[in-house]
């Protein structure tokens, strides 16, 4: 198991210089000079040059790549120029938030998709079959903004049962004091029972919007692997072995379909982790999505490099731990590697 | 269960899920009243206007929570709503302002305290003046327009007596010390925290407070959220009503109207022009609109290089375009139209105002046959990405009007970090775009816009000996109290503007607000930010 991890690791760090290099490149490859962007109404070619003085983009690429990556070694990633705060400082604050309210929506998703795939796939042709099929097609064919408005427009706008959409927290209310970043954690360890509920309600539009969207993969999967499992040998074996059908459905035929749903499942969270962007817009998000989707607009280097960074570890991080659970589901897969 | 239970212990939860959306409890109902809740589509990146980058929103954190040594009086607008008045300084740190022949000297108030309660100084207002003259970009710029441009230029005579030393005379000096930039910092504080590299602690203000402005941060989270707390020992005026504002962040347009029309939201400026004109029209909300001085949108066309460089073509295109369109279509009349005077003759020496052109395709195309290109050709108008809700269908507009004089024109899509590239290479023929500048003066505008020192603001590249006569002459005029010899220069000089057209105004846009009805004070300021000292909250 540790060699595992060892060598899925040691494989990590190839391409994560390999972002690194072709980030690098990439944002400068951007059209548009952060220097002009950032000097402001009023600026003379003058005004210009002195802020590219100060931002290093005067130099040629070759040094400013050098202090780019002695700085990495250094730990640091740049200041943001859109909020005029340190890269690592904002993703470090924007990531829980991110995390929290992708998890969140993670875990409906797998809450609702997984037994609609199961009793889809137990009951192929049925009404909830269908429903299913209806469910996963519309959500994924309505763009996330557009459920999330819609949400808000319903929820808060039209019922009033869902508070404003100002982001984490009520703006009467302030923050937990922070310990993990992730609000209801936090406000569970301080025990704040006011803070809790509010951080919930915020997150519950938002959470249901990325659910909706991600219902789709998850339930045609679990659905897909189910049928394929289902008429498998054993499970036949198993049925006429007279157990009972949620003992061969639950324990027998789900645990081997499970695969390739972790497998989706760790490709969805690292896609919404990244791509949420319209739903921390909407929701007025303060995530990491929209912090490098505004870098861009700006064309501000520092954090989309940072930010891109951060993705490329995560996904190296979240591939392992998938590797991981498959050996924990399924033995053959230990043995094999 | 039954059926009745059911329903009761249904609307009981639904009534407990929406109580604090919709019914706050009464201890945040108290601080409700006295706290503003302002939302906008972008966040300050700084807390000081000196910072390299600081973007508008800064400029309100920066002029809330610091103090200037004079600021400008008021007065009604038309409407009657609260106007600044750029004619009318008042004091605001200083006490007052004797203005000698080579020099201006102020006293500060007795009393001023910064909000870590040391006391406002003669040496902190020079180190304040210095750190903007020396610091390079916007502040050192901004200062230079007021011909405040050398250390040596401020002299602390006493504790409480500072002198500014005239380098020429300048009557933008005055008006430039009421400005945002000029915003008198904690010296000692600042120099407590500065480092080899950065003796000015441009690091250390960017994240803190070091003022003594009416409000003081509370709370700093870039990109989300800023709150405000009074600063009750404040000297510089009369005590603001509201002890908290705090400051949020919303993307979405959308949501910004939701939210203000919930009521769950006190103010907003940034909503698209069709929902001010929405929320106008169903008078829930307080809508102001104010005329943005000194601002204009317009269709620029390149004087230098290609077809526009005949002054008949720009004329033809100043006939062509559906001036009346894009005020209905566009920005739903939330705009002064420049178009349609009886003639180019100027009426008044005021700026912006009228010229004498029309949609009127026919005289257009006689134009055009004058010209000797009775065919047309084919060119491109470019715009600012970063704007494109009005932009794109204004573009959309000139497009199909230019078509009917056999103008065939593409539409070039800038991205809004590239756009002010794109400006200083000067090469785009046709663009379309809003410039306004801070001080409300005409020759203020022209010597960015039309001169031929070709400045950034100047995308036609119009060069014009004539032009730069006049525009000098009124800033002499001007400076020298020449009432008579500045008038005809400005009348001059924008008659000038409209023969020639080398850039064609469309409209004034207005600068919006909506609020909810009970809050009363606002006020318009030039530089477009909210000023939280004079409102209140009902």
């Amino acid at each position: 198991m540790f060699s595992l991890i060892f060598n899925r690791l040691m494989l990590a760090i190839p391409s994560l210089i390999g972002v690194v290099i072709v980030t690098f490149l990439l944002t400068r490859a951007l059209p548009g000079d952060p220097a002009a962007y950032f000097a402001g109404p009023a600026a003379t070619e003058q005004a210009i040059a002195e802020i590219r003085a100060k931002l290093g983009t005067d130099k040629p690429l070759i040094v400013q790549f050098g202090r780019y990556v002695s700085d990495l070694a250094r730990g640091e990633l740049g200041n943001s120029l859109t909020t005029g705060q340190s890269v690592a400082k904002e993703i470090a604050t924007r990531l829980p938030a991110s995390a929290e309210l992708t998890l969140i929506g993670l875990m409906l998703v797998v809450i609702l998709a997984v037994p609609m795939g199961i009793l889809a796939a137990t009951r192929p042709g049925s009404w909830i079959d269908h429903v299913t099929r209806i469910v996963s097609t519309a959500g994924v064919s309505l763009p996330v903004f557009f459920t999330g408005l819609l949400l808000v427009y319903v929820f808060y706008y039209r019922l009033g049962l869902s508070p404003s959409p100002v982001g984490r927290l009520d703006v009467f209310l302030s923050a937990p004091p922070h310990i993990t970043g992730f609000y209801l954690i936090d406000a569970a360890l301080a025990r704040d029972a006011e803070v809790f509920v509010a951080a919930l309600k915020q997150l519950i539009l938002p959470a249901l919007t990325l659910a909706i969207f991600a219902l789709a993969p998850i339930a045609r999967m679990t659905r897909a692997s189910m049928l394929a499992v289902l008429s498998a040998d054993f499970v036949r074996t198993a049925r006429a072995s007279g157990l009972s059908s949620s003992k061969v459905i639950v324990t027998y035929a789900f645990r081997n379909a499970v695969l390739p749903v972790i497998t989706t499942l760790g490709m969805v969270l690292s896609f919404l982790l990244g791509a949420n962007v319209l739903v921390e817009k909407v929701f007025a998000w303060p995530g990491i999505g929209s912090f490098a989707v505004e870098a861009l607009i700006a064309s501000d280097y520092a954090p989309v490099q940072g930010f891109v960074l951060t993705m490329a570890a995560l996904y190296v991080a979240l591939n392992l731990a998938i590797d991981i659970a498959y050996g924990l589901i399924d033995p053959r897969v230990r043995i094999s590697s | 269960m039954r059926r009745r239970d059911f329903l009761k212990s249904t609307a009981a939860v639904t009534a407990g899920l929406a109580a604090p959306a919709v019914f706050p409890s009464s201890a945040s109902a108290q601080a409700r009243n006295e706290t503003l809740l302002a939302i906008s589509e972008n966040a300050p990146n700084s807390q000081d206007i000196h910072g390299v980058g600081a973007n508008r929103p800064a400029y309100e954190v920066s002029w809330n929570t610091y103090d200037r040594l004079m600021t400008y009086g008021v007065k009604k607008d038309p409407n009657g709503n609260d106007h600044y008045d750029f004619r009318k300084i008042e004091p605001e740190l200083a006490e007052d302002m004797n203005v000698g022949a080579n020099s201006i000297t102020f006293k500060l108030k007795a009393g001023a305290k910064f909000h870590d309660g040391t006391p406002v100084t003669a040496k902190d207002v020079k180190w304040s003046f210095d750190r903007a003259v020396t610091v390079g970009g916007f502040p050192t710029f901004q200062m230079k327009a007021g011909s405040l441009e050398k250390p040596e230029q401020f002299v602390v005579v006493d504790d409480r007596t500072f002198r500014v030393d005239l380098l020429r005379k300048d009557h933008m000096t005055i008006p430039d010390i009421a400005v945002p930039v000029p915003a008198i910092y904690n010296s000692e504080l600042c120099k407590k925290n500065a480092t080899a590299q950065d003796p000015w602690a441009m690091e250390f203000t960017k994240n803190n407070g070091a003022g003594g402005g009416a409000y003081k941060v509370s709370r700093w989270q870039p990109g989300t959220e800023v709150v405000y707390e009074r600063f009750d020992d404040w000297k510089g005026g009369p005590l603001p009503k509201l002890k908290r504002v705090i400051w949020r962040t919303i993307p979405s347009a959308g949501n910004r109207r939701a939210l203000l029309e919930r009521g769950d939201a006190d103010i907003s400026f940034d909503l698209p022009n069709k929902d001010f004109q929405e929320l106008r029209a169903a008078q829930k909300l307080t809508v102001i609109g104010t005329p943005v001085e000194n601002a204009l949108q317009y269709i620029g066309m390149n004087t230098k290089e290609g077809p526009f460089t005949n002054v008949k073509v720009r004329q033809a295109v100043a006939y062509a375009l559906p001036y009346q369109k894009i005020m209905d279509a566009v920005i739903y009349g939330q705009a002064l139209p420049m178009f349609g005077d009886k003639d180019n003759v100027t009426t008044g020496f005021e700026w912006p105002q009228k010229h004498g052109y029309n949609t009127d395709i026919a005289k257009a195309k006689a134009l055009m046959a004058e010209a000797g290109v009775p065919n047309g050709f084919e060119t491109s108008l470019s715009f600012d990405l970063g704007l494109a809700g009005v932009n794109e269908p204004l573009c959309i507009l000139v497009q199909e009007s230019l078509a009917q004089i056999g103008i065939k024109v593409t539409i070039n899509k800038v991205p809004g970090a590239n756009w002010r590239n794109e400006l200083l290479k000067k090469n785009m023929p046709l663009i379309t775009n809003t410039f306004g500048g801070w001080l409300n003066y005409p020759e203020y505008f022209f010597f960015w816009a039309y001169h031929g020192q070709n400045a950034v603001f100047n995308t036609m590249s119009y060069q014009n000996a004539n032009m730069d006569k006049l525009i000098n002459d009124a800033r002499t005029a001007g400076a020298n109290a020449d009432k008579a010899g500045y008038e005809a220069a400005v009348k001059g000089f924008i008659d000038m503007s409209f023969e020639e057209v080398p850039r064609i105004p469309l409209y004034q846009p207005l600068l919006n607000v909506a609020m909810q009805k009970g809050i009363t004070g606002y006020r318009y300021w030039f530089h477009r930010q909210l000023d939280y000292r004079q409102l209140a909250k009902a």
